[in-house]
């Protein structure tokens, strides 16, 4: 390397930046620090894959049962379904659902709104933002209800295995959960106004919204793609889960005056998690590597604003490839530990 | 006799030793990329992925443009043949890398020269051969005819891992007006997007705009606004270290720009061996050793002009006559009120 007069050190990452970033999390421009820039496309790539994660897993449950089903228009369009978006290459389903999507969407001026308060635009989604007093005594209100909820279930499962006396802990939960943020507001003095985003003009043919949260177009077309790609695989994990369970346990626990609810969510679930967990791991992991491909469609992530804009700008290909590959090595490796913890948990405790 | 017949072998071999030596010390001299270059017959080029006028390859794999002559005149400088050059398309955030890494010897790709890019990252910048700057491109029907009218929450799409970046913060900053950045990874993308309507304004060295205006779906419906926001002089890069290499590059790009300057084409340069001025002579190689300088036959600069043209011949074939910049402005030579001035070769 000093054959070819580079340096090397770690010294650029307290250097101001002086770019910008479309869409950040955290409050960022060229002011900041290259590591601030760091953190700004780390956090947007965890932002992406937790939706992702989220809507891959809603939409990868219902088609894995739906391919089970015995009606057959159902169980044909998950398997057209499956099929279809599990065979294209990934980077050719985000550049189709952006573009798609921007030829597709409204321009500003001539979208019309949703419930009076969302604008879907080609500029992106324009949605109402709540603007708090006292958000603090709200959190902990809301974290008041949380804890208490737990300690009840504890409580209401002691009882149960002691006593064989069952509480009714959901009810319990929900009215918890809504009466203590509702004091919040009446006794806590917590109050929120909402703030619907404005159309403004820009120039004789260019509008924008103005106020409100603005979720970019790059954003919600990758998280769309990422999570309709990853579900297909996760619905074939789900399925496999399913019938992975011997038909015996179901005529079993049918047999034992179980309701159809009870023996799913007694007898065949806690068995087919077992076998969904650990390729579903992998799906996780697959999907949080793959929003890598965002910079193709300019979403600001780790790999567009770390190891592509501020490699650029300070040319030191090496500490900053460095660093990016750490950054999702150590992603992944937490979304496995989380996971081996699970599947630990509901795996079989032999006594 | 036989004495002296035992001496003179001894005194043959001794010369034949010496000259060995001597012809190994003169190729040891010479760049080590120079060396390697003529070992594989063509030269490394690294160019962009698509800038018509610049780089652009055809259907047919042929690649056009003025930096992709730059690479051609140096192939025709050492190897004799402009078109032994092998080129690579790279991105903006692939140039300096696959430069430094030795994946190529020269980087022609419309590259800003900047000191925090000369001075810290390995590379040296050899010349100008495209004074640039940055400028934006708007819709017609958005009745923008000035930066001045740009409005807070504008979104301006543009090229990632450039000196664009950098120069949009500024100019808005120092407008106080806020954006939003919209950066793609290739230049195809941008213009989708910006065509698509994504982008209020799409920013880019002016050049770059009036090139990939042509791309757009209709070209007639967007304009160039007038003001230039940054000075962006565009030229070939070359690795530190090799000086050798350095001075080939840059004075293979010099040769272009000089023989357009008196006067010498690709159609006269052998009529010009007998002309009057000693100048054009040296440029043609009938005078003087200035290709043993650099460490080349003393025709290196007839070939760049026979085979790749003067800088005038370049920029008309690839600039001015497909129609993307047909006002030559400040690449004009500087006797013509532009500011082409190169050093005398000699």
């Amino acid at each position: 390397m000093e054959n070819r007069g580079i340096t090397f050190g770690y010294g650029f990452l307290s250097q101001e930046s002086s770019f910008d970033v479309q869409f950040s999390l955290i409050e960022f421009d060229g002011s900041h620090s290259y590591f601030r820039a760091y953190l700004v496309g780390l956090l947007n790539t965890i932002l992406v894959s937790v939706i992702g994660i989220i809507f891959a897993t809603i939409i990868g449950v219902v088609v894995g049962i739906a391919r089970l089903s015995n009606n057959y228009l159902i169980n044909r369009t998950a398997a057209v379904y499956v099929e279809f978006f599990r065979n294209i290459p990934l980077l050719l389903q985000i550049f189709f659902w952006y573009f798609a999507a921007l030829r597709a969407l409204p321009l500003p001026q001539d979208t019309e709104a949703m419930f009076g308060v969302f604008f879907l635009t080609i500029k992106g989604f324009f949605v109402p933002a709540f603007v708090w007093n006292n958000l603090d005594i709200f959190i902990y209100s809301l974290m008041a209800a949380i804890i208490s909820i737990i300690v009840i279930r504890i409580y209401a499962k002691k009882k149960q295995e002691n006593y064989g006396i069952q509480t009714p802990v959901l009810s319990i939960s929900l009215g918890l959960l809504i009466i203590l943020p509702l004091l919040s507001f009446l006794v806590g003095g917590v109050n929120a106004s909402v703030e619907i985003p404005v159309i403004k003009q820009l120039s004789q043919s260019g509008y924008t919204y103005e106020g409100g949260i603005k979720l970019p177009p790059e954003l919600i077309s990758l998280a769309l793609a990422l999570s309709l790609y990853t579900a297909t695989f996760i619905a074939e994990c789900v399925r496999a889960g399913v019938q992975g369970v011997s038909k015996g346990q179901k005529e079993a626990a049918a047999s034992i005056g179980l309701t159809p609810n009870q023996v799913l969510k007694l007898v065949v679930m806690p068995q087919a998690l077992r076998i969904i967990i650990p390729p579903t791991t992998n799906q996780y992991l697959n999907l949080t590597k793959n929003s890598s491909l965002a910079a193709a469609i300019a979403y600001p992530d780790l790999v567009l604003v770390f190891a592509g804009t501020a490699l650029m700008q300070t040319g030191r290909a090496i500490e900053i490839v460095s660093i990016t590959m750490l950054t999702y090595l150590s992603l992944s490796i937490s979304i496995s530990i989380f996971m081996n913890w699970y599947n630990k948990k509901i795996a079989i405790k032999e006594k | 006799m036989f004495k002296y017949l035992k001496q003179l072998t001894s005194l043959v071999a001794m010369v034949a030793v010496l000259f060995t030596f001597t012809t190994e010390t003169m190729a040891a001299k010479k760049s080590k990329t120079l060396k390697n270059t003529q070992k594989k017959g063509f030269v490394r080029c690294g160019v962009s992925q698509g800038l018509p006028g610049f780089s652009n390859a055809d259907a047919a794999g042929n690649w056009t443009g003025v930096d992709v002559d730059v690479c051609r005149a140096v192939a025709a400088a050492v190897l004799g043949d402009a078109n032994k050059v092998k080129f690579t398309p790279l991105s903006a955030k692939e140039r300096f890398t696959a430069l430094t890494s030795n994946e190529i010897d020269i980087l022609s790709r419309n590259t800003t020269w900047t000191l925090s890019r000369d001075a810290d990252i390995g590379l040296t910048f050899v010349g100008v051969n495209f004074y640039d700057g940055q400028g934006f491109m708007v819709r017609k029907n958005s009745g923008y005819s000035s930066v001045n009218d740009f409005k807070n929450g504008i979104s301006a799409c543009t090229n990632l891992g450039t000196t664009t970046e950098l120069n949009m913060r500024d100019f808005f900053n120092s407008k106080g007006i806020s954006y939003e950045p919209v950066t793609f990874e290739k230049a195809d993308e941008v213009v989708a997007a910006y065509d698509a309507g994504r982008c209020d304004t799409y920013t880019t060295d002016k050049s770059g705009l009036a090139a990939q205006r042509i791309k757009l779906s209709s070209p007639d419906d967007h304009i160039v606004l007038p003001e230039t926001i940054s000075k962006e002089p565009l030229g070939p890069v070359v690795r530190q270290g090799d000086s050798v290499w350095e001075d080939i590059v840059r004075w293979s790009l010099n040769t272009m720009i000089e023989a357009e300057e008196y006067g010498v084409t690709s159609a006269n340069a052998d009529s010009m061996k007998t002309s009057d001025n000693p100048a054009v002579k040296r440029l043609v190689g009938a005078e003087g050793e200035l290709g043993a300088a650099l460490g080349l036959d003393n025709d290196w600069s007839l070939r760049i002009i026979k085979q790749v043209g003067n800088y005038g011949e370049s920029y008309k074939r690839n600039i001015a006559d497909t129609g993307i910049l047909p006002d030559r402005g400040p690449n004009e030579l500087w006797t013509k009120g532009g500011i082409l001035y190169v050093p005398p070769a000699r």
